[in-house]
């Protein structure tokens, strides 16, 4: 059965052991919970890569962030490689503003992530 | 710049976060119709979005049914057309004095609604209102660039 995520998370991808998780529309405080619950289930799966890709994100706040960051944490402590691809514009610039762009790995593709 | 002539927009929301995707088109629209550039509405939305965020969570601590009242509007300031947004609400004020930033030097969720306002905007003010509640007046010139 395919497993039903809740928005927006719109699927997760498993290419080998890596898992691929696509994020679409938009990231704000009335969904926040449900994207940080998705990818920390993901996560807890124990793929060897977690590829977040934000391609399809239009709109992402602060609390879009506190997910990705809460992750990021985890992810280390599992030895998990965390990385976000497909940043747009707007998404970009609100990890720039905020100092976070550095602390996370981001690629521009999937295929760069997967190399 | 080529600014058209646009009547201000008034609206109240309930302090929810369903309205936030409501609140955000509407600023969309008004920043759009200005002809602002694209970086510059999105930063404007993220702005009223970290705004109306902190107004659910502090102002009316998370409780549903209180009410933020918002108005949108171009303005000539010193000859420079700018986008001027006035969050009013109704809940637990606090001292505006205190409404800081967070050192970002530490890496940790939560606490980046304050600086991501100041970054995105050119100016962000509060003030207490009268009767109970905060005034919040952000604004943002429609053809500069903030940093």
């Amino acid at each position: 059965m395919m497993q039903q995520w809740a928005r927006p998370i719109a699927g997760v991808r498993w290419i080998d052991r890596n898992a691929v998780v696509d994020v679409v529309g938009e990231v704000d405080m009335a969904n926040s919970m449900d994207f940080q619950q998705g990818l920390l289930a993901v996560l807890d799966e124990r793929p060897g890569r977690m590829i977040v890709n934000l391609s399809r994100v239009r709109h992402m706040d602060s609390t879009g962030l506190a997910s990705l960051v809460k992750l990021l944490k985890k992810a280390r402590k599992y030895g998990t490689d965390l990385i976000l691809v497909g940043l747009t514009d707007r998404v970009r610039s609100l990890f720039e503003i905020t100092r976070l762009y550095p602390v996370f790995t981001i690629f521009a593709t999937e295929q760069e992530a997967m190399t | 710049m080529n600014v058209p002539p646009i009547h201000p927009v008034r609206m109240s929301v309930f302090a929810e976060p369903a309205c936030l995707p409501i609140v955000r088109s509407a600023v969309e629209k008004l920043c759009e119709l200005a002809n602002m550039p694209a970086d510059g509405t999105g930063d404007v939305a993220v702005a009223v979005d970290e705004a109306v965020g902190n107004i659910i969570r502090h102002a009316y601590a998370d409780t549903p049914g209180g009410t933020i009242n918002i108005s949108l509007a171009i303005r000539q300031v010193c000859g420079q057309p700018r986008l001027v947004i006035r969050l009013r609400d109704f809940g637990r004020g606090g001292d505006p004095k205190r409404f800081r930033s967070r050192d970002l030097s530490r890496v940790r969720p939560g606490g980046l609604g304050m600086h991501i306002m100041h970054q995105c905007m050119d100016s962000v003010r509060y003030q207490k209102a009268r009767g109970a509640g905060t005034v919040l007046v952000m604004t943002r010139c429609l053809n500069g660039v903030t940093r």
